[in-house]
């Protein structure tokens, strides 16, 4: 899972937004304001690592998905492809990035056309980029992606609604390696899985990253999900992120009051730890991402509030004391999971 | 006049002070329901039994397709029948067997005396009337309460589930609440008649995990306030670990293993158990390997014969396990398993095959 | 808390560095390949109303095209002396005012009526379809202008304009017919492709083909289209009896088809005159129209049952 990180990271996000304008009219549309899904990230993915990308609902980690994905554009910022930009990218070249960067979605069940087998659901990559591999061969690369995600090559003339929600989730991943991508955008892949197939997909994500050497951006809100699969970790909330470090800094040793609530709302299975977990417990309600509040955004919630808070937003930088970004005036090391090793 | 005979009394006088404290307020029994589809028979349950205490949090615990939710619009009476049919068993509330009354009688136990949440708020509320509104009709329909008295209910109900501002959000409308807020209100329309037991399907899978654990919150202290029973139906074993007192396990339509919270994460007694907790990432572990268990849930026209889960299960044994079906047995007291090799399953002696 | 520690290397479903097919998680079979379109195949053919009304739309199309088969009789050779007469050996039918043969009519009557109805079905899917489609893909602009022209032309009623359509050409036959009814049909088409495409625009698997590079045109072509037409067809099948009897309606009008063209609706119009002493001029082409399009009809009911979405 880890892995040697060479010096320059095979992407990295720089003050990325992205905004939804809200309008109003039928003939002539005004705009009135905008949606925040996106305010202003930085992130890093280095090869062979997975980074992992936590929040709640109205977060922007979809958003961020999509946006890596240049499934839409963003309204300002950087995404550097070794070290290109291809956020304002189009046509042929953009083209061209999309062999590098794939994306697995989260519903099994609509991510596959019914209306197409799933041989040409595999295939349809080798279609549009016809000259990664030649006619003749399409049919056995097809045949050997599926044999690597642990599915019967011969079952390629059948169509998606005869498999079961694992298995089309496997037909997703194989269409997502068939450019050989060095990126893996992975947008919740296991949330609409049952709980003992869950653990087969999250397994074949690991065993692709160590034998194919890929990088996954690992876009999820479980975060005992997150925690196995990640090396690296981001936290988002509301647009922004908040804290970002490595597995264990966040996991063990959470500074911003966000991640530390979240982390102790997390279920976890062993009664007897019933009554002895650290329990944050949240006021109130997400605020709305077209309305954030002033200067902090986690402020409304916070327990640790002050004035300095709705006036100054707080950067997402290593603060005193501390190892990794935080983006709080008051952040602080509290040790809310008490994490045992097993191997 | 709509009084209901059976609500008269309120309920903080009722039963539960008296000597039937220790007497079950819910027996299920034997239960075994179907679904007659044109690709077949599905056995959706398939002799379930368990009963509930006053006050105690049962979890129904399965994955798609275990019957857990079938089991809960049976006890309900919600089944859609057709193509739904319960064909044996008894589902006993106090001793009355619900599935004998006609559905006039059996209306009055709905809601009043066994009330239901669902996964989905925004669907199960109605869009176009106001949350007091929803909220009021229980008490205009079950106890005949004029508008403004059943308003006036609605904003108490409110409070109590801790909705703020409940005075001026009465009037609101689904939509303009968030997902957790409309949970609370579902939770608001269950208790109001102050029924004796809730039955809570899949509550919090559709919410984020922070406001998860303020709704869980929530049920647990207004059950500690009003001893209410909970039947707790989800997939989630970390949700159920945190509040359940007994878990009953349920796979391909079958009760599988019975226990109190504690000896099933503990000790499972059922290869089933056993795996599932072996497949779940935990937040508070490193260096987790995840064991995953082969193969897929079976379809419910076509069940294999023996044990139920013997294609998938690591240590099924020939003959036994895939001709024979394992009978519940007892383990200990409280605890029942479904397995030839419950012992050994226990013990952790058991073979791989 | 005991740790599991039954399983053994070889149960864990993970094979560290190997590429292996024993990972395949399903015991199961999952069976021969069956696309949706099977699904509804299969369901169609045991269908009553579907082989009935297919086994009766073969044998219109069928009389249509080859109605020689049927009748050695010529439909235009009429004789006076035979006026009105009612059915005789030969000639089953009887006659009509001009003494021409009924049966002969009806059998070469069947031609127009299933031309018109194919050939403006077809038209009208082809440019509803497209205008539809395109609007909802691209939406934006071109939507609102598309919509905008679909919504004008649906306000206008379809027998009215289709007469005042007809009226502004000097030369009446079936292309000018089969124009005036697409020019009017098309917009209940493009509405409900229109509705199809924005539906299924959504949809992951649209999300995941752009995502891989797809260009517009691959998923109209490969993954809208394919899974936005089953509406069409449906309202297709059923507008097609309808047309039917819109050419016939006009043809009775007299501003159809012309009189050298046999067609059943303008024979129901010269079959007014008569009505009371000779019903049998009548009844034959009524009848005759009022099967095709009932035919249709019951096709368009069976094939909406079999691709009824709630189903598949």
């Amino acid at each position: 899972m880890a892995a040697s990180r060479p010096d320059e990271p095979v992407l990295e996000v720089r003050g990325l937004v992205k905004h939804f304008p809200l309008t109003k009219g039928i003939l002539f549309k005004k705009q009135v304001g905008a949606v925040q899904a996106v305010d202003g990230i930085d992130l890093k993915l280095y090869k062979g690592e997975t980074l992992g990308v936590v929040g709640e609902s109205g977060c922007g980690k979809s958003t961020t998905a999509r946006l890596l994905m240049r499934l839409e554009r963003p309204t300002a910022g950087q995404i550097l492809f070794h070290g290109e930009d291809i956020a304002q990218l189009s046509g042929k070249a953009l083209k061209a990035v999309r062999r590098n960067i794939q994306i697995v979605l989260q519903d099994p069940y609509s991510s596959l056309n019914p209306r197409m087998t799933v041989g040409d659901i595999v295939a349809e990559p080798f279609e549009i980029h016809k000259d990664v591999a030649p006619k003749g061969s399409r049919r056995k690369l097809v045949q050997e992606l599926l044999e690597v995600v642990g599915l019967n090559p011969e079952h390629i003339h059948r169509y998606p609604h005869q498999f079961s929600g694992g298995q089309r989730q496997r037909v997703g991943i194989a269409r997502g390696l068939a450019l050989r991508p060095e990126i893996i955008v992975c947008d919740e892949p296991v949330s609409a899985l049952d709980v003992s197939v869950q653990a087969q997909v999250i397994n074949l994500f690991e065993k692709l990253q160590q034998e194919l050497g890929l990088s996954y951006v690992f876009i999820a809100h479980d975060l005992s999900v997150v925690r196995h699969i990640s090396d690296r970790v981001a936290v988002m909330y509301l647009g922004k992120i908040v804290e970002t470090g490595d597995e264990q800094q966040i996991y063990e040793r959470p500074t911003h009051p966000y991640t530390q609530a979240l982390l102790s709302a997390v279920p976890v299975p062993d009664p007897s730890l019933r009554g002895h977990r650290d329990q944050i417990m949240l006021e109130g309600d997400v605020p709305s991402p077209a309305n954030p509040p002033s200067g902090c955004r986690f402020r409304t919630r916070c327990w640790k509030a002050q004035d300095i808070c709705s006036v100054e937003e707080p950067e997402l930088i290593v603060r005193e004391g501390l190892e990794h970004p935080s983006a709080c005036h008051f952040a602080e090391t509290r040790k809310v999971i008490s994490t045992r090793v097993v191997s | 006049m709509t009084q209901d005979t059976i609500n008269t009394t309120s309920s903080a006088d009722t039963v539960r002070g008296s000597e039937e404290l220790d007497a079950p307020v819910l027996e299920v029994e034997n239960l075994h329901v179907e679904f007659r589809t044109r690709d077949g028979v599905a056995k959706a349950v398939n002799g379930v039994s368990f009963d509930l205490l006053p006050g105690e949090t049962l979890a129904i615990l399965g994955e798609s397709g275990s019957g857990k939710s079938v089991t809960a619009q049976a006890i309900m009476g919600i089944l859609d029948t057709p193509p739904g049919f319960v064909t044996q068993g008894s589902v006993r509330f106090r001793g009355t067997d619900l599935l004998t009354l006609p559905e006039k009688e059996r209306r009055r136990y709905r809601a009043a005396k066994i009330a239901m949440i669902f996964q989905d708020a925004l669907s199960s509320l109605n869009p176009v009337y106001s949350v007091g509104y929803q909220i009021g009709e229980m008490y205009r329909v079950h106890r005949g309460a004029s508008r403004a008295d059943a308003k006036k209910k609605a904003i108490e109900l409110m409070d109590r589930v801790h909705i703020p501002a409940a005075r001026q959000r009465v009037s609101d409308f689904p939509h303009q609440f968030s997902g957790g807020m409309r949970q609370r209100i579902m939770i608001a329309i269950a208790l109001s008649l102050d029924p004796e037991i809730i039955i809570a399907d899949e509550p919090t899978t559709a919410l984020d995990v922070t406001v998860q654990a303020q709704v869980m919150q929530l049920l647990a202290d207004l059950q500690a306030e009003s001893k209410m029973g909970l039947i707790l139906i989800t997939h989630d074993l970390g949700v159920v670990a945190d509040v359940a007192d007994k878990i009953s396990v349920m796979y391909a339509g079958n009760l599988i293993e019975q226990a109190p919270s504690i000896d099933l994460y503990g000790n499972p007694s059922h290869p089933y158990t056993e795996r599932l907790l072996a497949a779940i990432p935990r937040v508070d572990l490193k260096g987790q390997e995840l064991y995953s268990i082969r193969g897929i849930p079976p379809n419910l026209t076509d069940i294999p014969p023996g044990c139920a889960f013997h294609p998938r299960c690591p240590y099924a044994q020939k003959p036994i396990c895939f001709e024979q079906v394992p009978p519940l047995q007892d383990v200990s007291s409280g605890r029942r398993s479904a397995c030839h090799f419950w012992k050994e399953t226990l013990d952790g002696s058991i073979q791989t095959r | 808390m005991t740790e599991p520690s039954h399983p053994t290397a070889a149960y864990q479903d993970v094979a560290v560095g190997a590429l292996t097919m024993g990972d395949s998680p399903d015991p199961e079979d999952v069976g021969k390949p069956r696309s949706l379109w099977s699904d509804a195949w299969h369901d169609l053919r045991r269908n009553p109303t579907f082989i009935i009304s297919a086994l009766l739309i073969l044998f219109l199309v069928v009389v249509a095209a080859v109605p020689s088969l049927f009748t050695d009789t010529d439909p235009k050779f009429c004789d006076l002396s035979h006026s009105n007469e009612a059915g005789a050996p030969g000639h089953p039918f009887g006659f009509n005012r001009q003494g021409c043969d009924i049966y002969a009519r009806v059998i070469y009557g069947a031609r127009a009526s299933v031309m018109v109805g194919i050939l403006v079905t077809s038209g009208v899917v082809i440019i509803g379809g497209a205008i539809g489609a395109l609007a909802a893909f691209y939406g934006g602009i071109l939507d609102a202008v598309l919509s905008r022209i679909t919504d004008t032309f649906f306000a206008i009623p379809l027998l009215l304009g289709a007469i005042v359509f007809l009226q502004a050409f000097p030369y009446r036959n079936i292309w000018t017919v089969v124009a005036a009814i697409m020019i009017l049909g098309w917009p209940t088409v493009a509405r409900i492709m229109r509705g199809a495409v924005i539906s299924v625009k959504e949809s992951d698997f649209v999300t995941a083909a752009r995502a891989l590079g797809a260009s517009d045109m691959r998923i109209l072509r490969l993954h809208i289209l394919p899974n936005a037409i089953a509406p069409v067809i449906v309202v297709a099948t059923i507008s097609l009896g309808l047309f039917i009897v819109l050419e016939a309606t006009l043809s009775f009008l007299g501003i159809g088809l012309p009189s050298s063209t046999v067609s059943w609706g303008s024979d129901i119009n010269d079959a007014q005159s008569s009505l009371r002493s000779a019903p049998h001029v009548l009844l034959y082409p009524s009848v005759a129209l009022s099967i095709t399009v009932l035919a249709f009809m019951l096709l368009g009911d069976a094939v909406r049952d079999a691709l009824d979405p709630k189903l598949r």
